[in-house]
Order: C-alpha cells, then structure tokens, then sequence
C-alpha cells in the first residue's frame, strides 16, 4: 500500500467518522447548552447542566437503565441456554420429527414476535404476567435465528472429538459444555451482539406490555419526552438519550480494543 | 408439624390484612397519556396523592402511558386481553371508537343526583361535543385545548405593521403574511409569514379553516363525513395557496414538532399551535410575541383538542363510584386551576376561571383568556366511528393536496368515497 | 438410532420449542386464521368471511404502495449499509491515529435507541433551522423540505436507517477481516496482486459468511426496522414513507381492524419466507464453512 494511499484511507475513514457521529455530537451540544441554542452553533454559546437535570427529574432514568439490563441480561441467558440445546440437538441427533422442527425453527427466524404483538398479549396476560419484566422477555427467550446459527457452526466441529470425549465416558451434557460451547465462542459472541442490540432497541412490544416504573425500558422511558404536542425539547430528550447510552458508549471506548480482540481471537466465520 | 404450618398460614394472613388497606377499600387503576412536556405527568401525580391523601379508602394506581396514541394503544390491547383499567384519559375523539368496541360505559348511571346533573351541566358546551352522543354522556372534558394564533410582535414592528393587531381575518393574514414572509440577496426564504404545521394529523388545525368557512366536517352521530363539500374544498384551497399563490407559508408537509422552534427561531412570523403551547412559548420565546383567535373566514371558528375521561367496562359498582367521585375532585375549580397553570390546558368548567388563582393568573399573562373566549366558537373535533382510519383518510387527502400531487377537489373527492364506505354500516 | 437417543434430542428440544411454539407459531397461526373472518367490534362478533379480507387487499392501494416503498427501502438500504459497512470496516483494520475514536463514531448507531436519535435526525432534516438546511444556506442554497415531500421522505428514512445499519454490521465485518491470517495477503502481494484484486479474490471470498450473516439480519431488519417513522414521518405524506410492519401496526392498533392487519401479516410472512428462502439457497452455495 502506498503512503498516498494510506492517507487517503485515514482520510475517508475521518469524513465517514464525522458523519456517522453526527447524530452524537449534536445530542451533547444541545444536551450542555440551553435550548435557545439548539439551532446556533456559536463557540461562546453558555454551558449548563440544566437539561440533564430537567431529564433526571422528569422520569427515573436509573431505574429505567436497570430495567433494561437486567431484561438484556436475562434475555441474552435464556437465549444462549435455550438456543444451545436444540442447536446441539439439531446439529448431532437424528430423530423423527427433525426436519419439520427445524422448519417450525426457520419460520420463527422470520416470523419474529415483533409482528405478533395482539396475539402475544393475549398469551402474556393469560399467564398473568402483564407489567413484568419477564412478559417483556419470554417471547424472545428462544430464538429461531440463535438455535439456526448455533448449530451452524456446531455442525462444522468435526464429530471425532465428539467421539473422543465419549470414550473418555462424557455424557452428552458435558461433551456440549466441554467441547461445543468453547468452540462456537465466536458466533456466541456475534449472535449476543445481535440480541443485546435489538432488545435494548426494543420499543413497541415493551410500550405494550410495561404499565409501571418498575417494569419500563430505557426506550420506553424515552419517548416521555418524544411525545410532541407541545414541539421537540431537544436538550432535554437529548440530555435523557446521552444519560441511558453514555455509559455503553463510554465503555466501548475504554474496551473496545477487547471488545474486537475477542471478536478476532475466535474469528466469527 | 401441621398445626404448626396452619397456625403461620393464618399468622401470615392476618398480618397481609393489617397491612393491606381497610376494609371495603376499592383499588383503581388510571392510565393518563401527556402530551405537553415532562412536567404534566408529575403534576397528575401530586394531584393523585392529594386525593389519595384525603381518601384512605380508596387506592389508585396512576400510570401514566405515553403519548395519546400508545395510551388508546395500550387501553384497547389492555382491554382485549381482559385487563382493561378503570379509567383513563384518552383522546375525545376516541369515543366513537370505544363505543363500538363496547368497552367504555356512560356516566349518566353514576351521575342521578340532582347535584351530579348540575356538576355535568357546568362543562363549556363546546367540549361537550366531543363527549356525548345519543343523549349519553360519554366522556367528561379533562386536558382539553384548541389551536390559537401566536405571533411575533418584534416581526411585525420590523415589517412595518402593528406590532399589537394581529390578523382578524384570512385576506389580512394573506396580505401580513406578504410583508412578514422576507427573501435573501439570492431569493431564499428566511422568514416565512406564517405556519400552519400539517403533519401528523394535519385534519385538526384544518378544522380551523373549515369552521371559519362555516362548514362542518363529520355530524354529531359520526357516522357521514361532508369531506368533498364545496366549502372543505374551498378551505383546502386556501391552505394549498397560501405556500403556492400567496407565497407566505414553508411549501410541502410542515412538521408539528418542530414549529414551536420554528416560531423561537424567526423562521415564521406567526404560528398555528394549541394553546397547550402556551407556557412552552412564554419560557422560550426570545421575544415579545402575541396570543389571538384565529382569523375569521366566513365566521371565527377553531376546533376543540385534547382528552376525556372514559369509565371502562368490567369494573364493579364500587369501582365506578369511586371513579367517578375522584373525577369529579379533579375537575373541581382548585384541582383544575392548578391543572391548567401547569399545563395550558383550558380549564373545561367556566367556575374555574372565577376562582381568585386564575383570575391573579389571568390579571398577569391575559393570552390564556385567549382560548377560553374563543370557545364561543369552537366546534366538535371530528370524531366519527372507525376515527382513526377515517381521519387518516382524511390527512392523506390533504397531504396529497398540498404536496400537489391531487387537487383539493379531487383529493376530498376520493376521501369522501373512501369514508363513505366505511361509515354508510353505522347509520 | 435407538429410542434413548430419540428421547434425549426431545429433551434438549424440549425447553426451546415451548417458547418457540407458545409465542410464535400459536400466535402466526390464530393469526392466519384470523385473517379469514371479520374484526370482532365490540356490539359485532366475528364472522367467517373466507377471502373478503383477501379481495379488499388487492383492491386497497395504499397496500400496493407501502408494499412497493417496502421493497425499494430494502433494495435502497441493505446493498448500501454492506457496502459501507465493509469499508468502514477495512478503514479502522488498519493502524492509525485516532482509530479508538473513529471506531466508536461507528459504533454510535448500535446503542443510541432508534426511537430517540430519530429526533437528532428530525432536527437535522427540518426546513430553515435544521442541520441540512444551515449547511445548504452557507453554501447558498434554499430552503429543503426533505420529510414532506412525497419524492424525498423516504430516501430521507433510508438515510437514518443506513447510518443505522452500516454500523452495526461494520463490528462483524471488522471481525471477520481480522480472523484473515495476514499471512494470505502477504503472499499475494509478493505475487504481485494490486490491493483491489486481493480484496475480491481473498478478502471477499472469506468474508463471506459473514456476508451472509449481515445480509439475513439486513434483509429481517428492512422489514422490521418501523420506530423512526414513528417520529420523521408518520408514514406520510399520503403514505408515500410508510412501510408494511407500520401499515400492519396502523391497521391492527390505530385503527383496531385486527382481522385485516392479519391478512397484511399474513403477506408479510410469506414475503419474507420467500426471501430469505431465495438468500440462503443462493447464498449458502457461495459460502464455504469451515
């Protein structure tokens, strides 16, 4: 690669950096400026913490942060357990009945609970379940797109060590705890990724099934202030986005060579 | 071992009474959406408490839900699943809708007393519209608004008008307009005369025209819209020109959300907004600026806004008493006083506006008497059965005119078909 | 295989299939079903109507157009946010200054909520004040109304959708392209193969199954993708930015005509599964597992 080159590539990799940070940069300009300077990008515009604390004092934005950890975190487990049995069971078992699961695995990779939300109520509230956090998560506990590329890479794991481990007497739980899980880290780490992010999104099923403080989501926290009868305050909307999302943004600046390195270390294929 | 385990279970039973409320206590659960700003929802709140405070009996679980959409979203889905609330504000227009879904019940049973009918006669009739239909009362007027016109005074002094007469009529607002609306060394726009947002639901600041063109919309049973009549297509006209012919409004769809700032920014020299704007436009305005009625056409005319509290089916005889009793203490002219100088929302009962708070709050910033005299004026918002579909029929008519892909005639045309078909099973 | 085996494949089954089976398959089939009968009102029960719900589809235009702006967003946004999501990708595989800090103005989309930065982007596109409109009048332009008008609302969406996308799917390519021993390109180098040539006979080849990772996801996403509209457009004007997941939550919860939301559903499904069906057979040929 020449210098000319290089420079060229750290260049576009700056312009498209100050693009995509955008959005960003304007939520903490307006978010430590008063709102009279929303639209005015003046250098000796006065710093305040006004919004944050109008934000801070509108909605109980530390509870709504652990809501929504604690239904990630949950979900992301359920998922990963769930998922990896039927993987291993799809990807090493014959059975009669495999292809038309599997198929019934496909359709969910499609049909996804977000277009079943009606439906999906019904069953929440007939479980007596409405306005928990666990109603928020059961519909993704399993995840057809989790179980499909689990057994994906499983599949590529080559079946002697499987038969090695066995002579060594593992039952099948062990052989997928000793063997299995450690190779697939990689797409475990993806498919996480993948699933941390949607649910933190996740707007409109949470809205539908949370009645309470103790049960809403960031997102549903959120659109509080998204509610526009009286115009956007975009100070104060974004003060409340930069509070719930500072913390993961920061982090990955502080890990995100790890972050990578371990992506990398396993290789996703 | 057993006595032991039956001897704890009572043990733990009568300590979950003693600590649970008296007896006879009835439990209510309220959804209220907001639609003006954080602040309103702490301020149902506190207003809840107060009640709660005074009536140990009684225990309400105030959720607020969102916005006025993901409130009916979550009433009906709630409903549907069994698990309707009993009460909730939702939008006036809803009631059709609720109706026909079966899931509200009128007030007239909880209200027989000679008193309770005083109490229901001593709403402004103009919010009444929206909440009775075939001699039932439906809803009772709770965060109620109507659209007003703001302006600019600094604007209209550097245009060389009074700075303290706004426009009382559509050819005045056209010819203001003209001398607000002020172009660059290239020709570009920088301050437009006037803004009438239509996104979203543009139907409703559309009313204003309609009205002041003395025609109405929907009749009061909802079930036969008058879309395509000469007069709508009329209005509509004079919504399309004033970007095209007359130059002095921001062409194509005007976002709602962002007109206020808009308005803050000199970007529009006048503005047509709810009156729920008011404390937003008095804290944020960066200059001297003017509430009104909207301009005449053929006669004044706004529409009504905002939200009702609805009984919802299902709940015991106690429930509803309790419901309405608590209804009836918040609409009170102290509760409601400190409703409307926390929101902007127009106080929907006239005693209200005689207790000595609001007067003082008058005396100081008179804009909020505004939308009060103007509800002399006002009509119905349109509400029909089937609301939401049909006033999207509706909206999308408009969009099509004034983003020109149709003619005013022609989009109204086909709406009126459209609704038609819907609404002809209701009657 | 004995009968043991067969127990222990449903056992591991089991836990998954229940969730799968009581949230997804129940409900996509009442759905179905639903679609085949009138929307229960309050005061009217259902009715069995057969195909009504079907007819009243083809006839219904606003179908036809939010199906089409549905399949122009997903043939406008997926093929662009790959593309740049490689080669954001391929920028920050390289060492240079500031890398930490370009690679988390990628990664900004992946944890700011949709629902909240739509407003960020509301401000950027709003005539007269808006971000676009400042820089548009420094340079001497006019003003831009890009969210009301029918022409530009959608690629206007299509814009915060990619800013979306491109960095969340950069993170899996930034791992595949480090999972490439250097190894391989340093022998073609030596070959004297120009960068282009090793980017599309090794990098791109090995990237593949990535690619097809991000595309699934991409391709599910279009579909699914509905909670900036929510705020930029509400679908307008006359429809001309509303896709179908928003045009199914309109009909089945603004409009509360259950019955023909399913129907919508119902093409929905069908849609996607022909899809993807068509994704995985074309692209599982190319793909080589290792």
């Amino acid at each position: 690669m020449t210098g000319f080159d290089r420079h060229l590539q750290t260049f576009g990799a700056l312009i498209l950096a100050a693009l995509w940070v955008l959005p960003l940069a304007y939520a903490i300009w307006t978010a430590i400026h008063p709102a009279a300077y929303e639209a005015h990008f003046v250098l000796n515009a006065p710093l305040t913490t006004d919004n944050f604390v109008k934000a801070w004092n509108a909605a109980p934005f530390a509870r709504y942060f652990l809501n929504t950890f604690v239904l990630v975190t949950a979900i992301l487990a359920a998922q990963f357990i769930l998922c990896t049995l039927a993987a291993y069971a799809f990807a090493r078992y014959r059975f009669p009945g495999r292809g038309f699961l599997f198929f019934l695995v496909l359709l969910q990779l499609l049909v996804m609970p977000d277009i079943l939300i009606v439906e999906n109520y019904r069953m929440i509230h007939s479980l007596g379940l409405v306005d928990t956090i666990t109603a928020i998560g059961l519909p993704y506990a399993a995840s057809g797109f989790g179980i499909f590329l689990i057994r994906q890479t499983f599949l590529t794991i080559p079946t002697e060590l499987d038969d090695a481990a066995r002579i060594e007497g593992a039952g099948p739980l062990t052989i997928l705890w000793r063997v299995y899980v450690p190779l697939a880290r990689p797409t475990y780490l993806a498919y996480g990724l993948v699933s941390v992010s949607h649910h933190w999104n996740n707007f409109l099923w949470p809205l539908i099934v949370t009645n309470s403080v103790e049960t809403r989501p960031v997102t549903v926290g959120l659109s509080i202030f998204s509610t526009i009868d009286a115009g956007v305050e975009w100070s104060v909307i974004n003060a409340a986005t930069l509070m719930t999302s500072g913390p993961l943004l920061i982090g990955f600046l502080l890990f995100q060579r790890q972050f990578v390195q371990s992506f990398m270390r396993a290789g996703i294929k | 071992m057993l006595a032991f385990s039956l001897k704890s279970v009572a043990a733990s039973a009568a300590i979950a009474l003693a600590s649970a409320l008296p007896a006879g206590a009835v439990d209510l659960q309220f959804y209220f959406p907001v639609a003006v700003g954080g602040g309103a929802a702490n301020t149902i709140q506190s207003l809840t408490d107060e009640y709660l405070a005074a009536h140990p009996d009684v225990k309400i679980d105030a959720i607020y839900s969102g916005s006025y959409q993901d409130t009916i979203t979550k009433v009906i889905t709630a409903a549907r699943g069994g698990n309707a609330p009993q009460l909730s504000v939702a939008l006036s227009v809803d009631m059709f809708t609720l109706i026909e879904e079966d899931m509200i019940v009128p007030f007239d049973d909880y209200l027989t007393s000679d008193e309770d009918k005083a109490w229901l006669a001593g709403f402004y009739p103009a919010f009444m519209e929206n909440s009775q239909t075939g001699g039932k009362t439906w809803g009772i007027p709770f965060q109620r608004s109507t659209p007003v016109l703001y302006w600019n005074k600094q604007a209209f002094a550097e245009a060389g008008l009074d700075p303290e007469t706004p426009p009382a009529t559509w050819e005045e607002m056209v010819e203001m307009g003209q001398k607000l609306t002020k172009k660059d060394a290239n020709g570009n726009v920088t301050q437009w005369g006037v803004r009438i947002p239509t996104s979203g639901f543009p139907y409703w600041l559309f009313q204003g025209l309609t009205t002041q063109n003395d025609v109405i919309v929907a009749n009061n049973e909802g079930n036969k819209t008058n879309f395509d009549d000469p007069k709508v297509v009329e209005a509509l006209q004079y919504l399309v020109d004033l970007s095209g012919k007359y130059g002095v409004m921001e062409p194509g769809i005007v976002e709602w959300g962002a007109t206020p700032k808009a308005f803050f920014e000199g970007q529009t020299a006048m503005m047509w907004t709810t009156t729920g704007n008011l404390t937003n436009v008095r804290t944020n305005a960066p200059f001297d600026f003017g509430v009104a009625m909207l301009p005449a056409g053929k006669r004044r005319g706004a529409p009504t806004g905002g939200g009702n509290f609805y009984l919802f089916k299902g709940t015991s005889d106690a429930q509803m008493r309790a419901a309405v009793d608590f209804i009836q203490w918040i609409t009170a002219p102290t509760q409601s006083a400190k409703w409307t100088m926390a929101t902007g929302y127009v106080a929907p009962r006239p005693e209200t506006w005689e207790t000595d708070t609001m007067k003082a709050y008058a005396a100081e910033f008179p804009p909020v008497l505004v939308a009060r005299d103007q509800l002399e004026f006002a009509v119905a918002e349109l509400s029909t059965y089937e609301n939401q579909r049909v006033t999207q029929i509706f909206n999308d008519a408009l969009a099509a005119a004034i983003t020109g892909q149709k003619d005013a005639a022609t989009a109204l045309k086909d709406a009126q078909a459209q609704a038609e078909a819907i609404l002809k099973t209701y009657r | 295989m004995s009968r043991r085996h067969w127990i222990q494949a449903w056992l591991l089954l089991l836990p998954a299939m229940v969730f799968l089976i009581a949230f997804t398959h129940v409900p996509a089939v009442t759905t179905i079903w639903n679609s085949f009968f009138s929307t229960p009102r309050g005061r009217r029960p259902s009715v069995f109507v057969g195909l009504d719900n079907y007819e009243r589809l083809v006839a219904d235009p606003v179908f036809w157009k939010v199906l089409g702006n549905n399949l122009w967003f997903a043939l406008g946004t997926i093929p662009i946010s790959i593309l740049l999501a490689i080669v954001m990708a391929l920028f920050v595989n390289r060492q240079f200054r500031a890398r930490g800090l370009v690679r988390m103005a990628y990664f900004t989309p992946t944890v700011l909520p949709l629902i909240a930065v739509a407003n960020i982007w509301l401000f950027f596109y709003t005539p007269g004040f808006g971000l676009i409109d400042q820089i548009l009048g420094w340079l001497g332009f006019g003003q831009t109304n890009l969210l009301g008008s029918p022409d530009t609302a959608l690629p206007a969406l299509m814009a915060v959708t990619i800013w979306k996308e491109a960095g969340f799917f950069m993170i899996f390519y930034l791992a595949a392209l480090q999972s490439i021993p250097p190894s391989l390109t340093e022998a073609a180098r030596i070959e004297g193969a120009g960068s282009w040539r090793i980017f599309w006979q090794i990098t791109f080849p090995l990237m593949m199954p990535t690619t097809l990772f991000v595309s699934v996801n991409a391709v599910i996403n279009s579909f699914r993708m509905v909670d900036h509209i929510f705020i930029l457009t509400g679908g307008g004007p006359d429809n001309a930015s509303s896709l179908l997941l928003y045009y199914i939550y309109e009909t089945s919860f603004r409009y509360w005509d259950t019955s023909y939301g399913a129907t919508l559903t119902v093409v929905m499904i069908a849609l996607l599964c022909l899809i993807a069906i068509g994704q995985v057979f074309f692209l599982d040929r190319k793909v080589h597992y290792k």
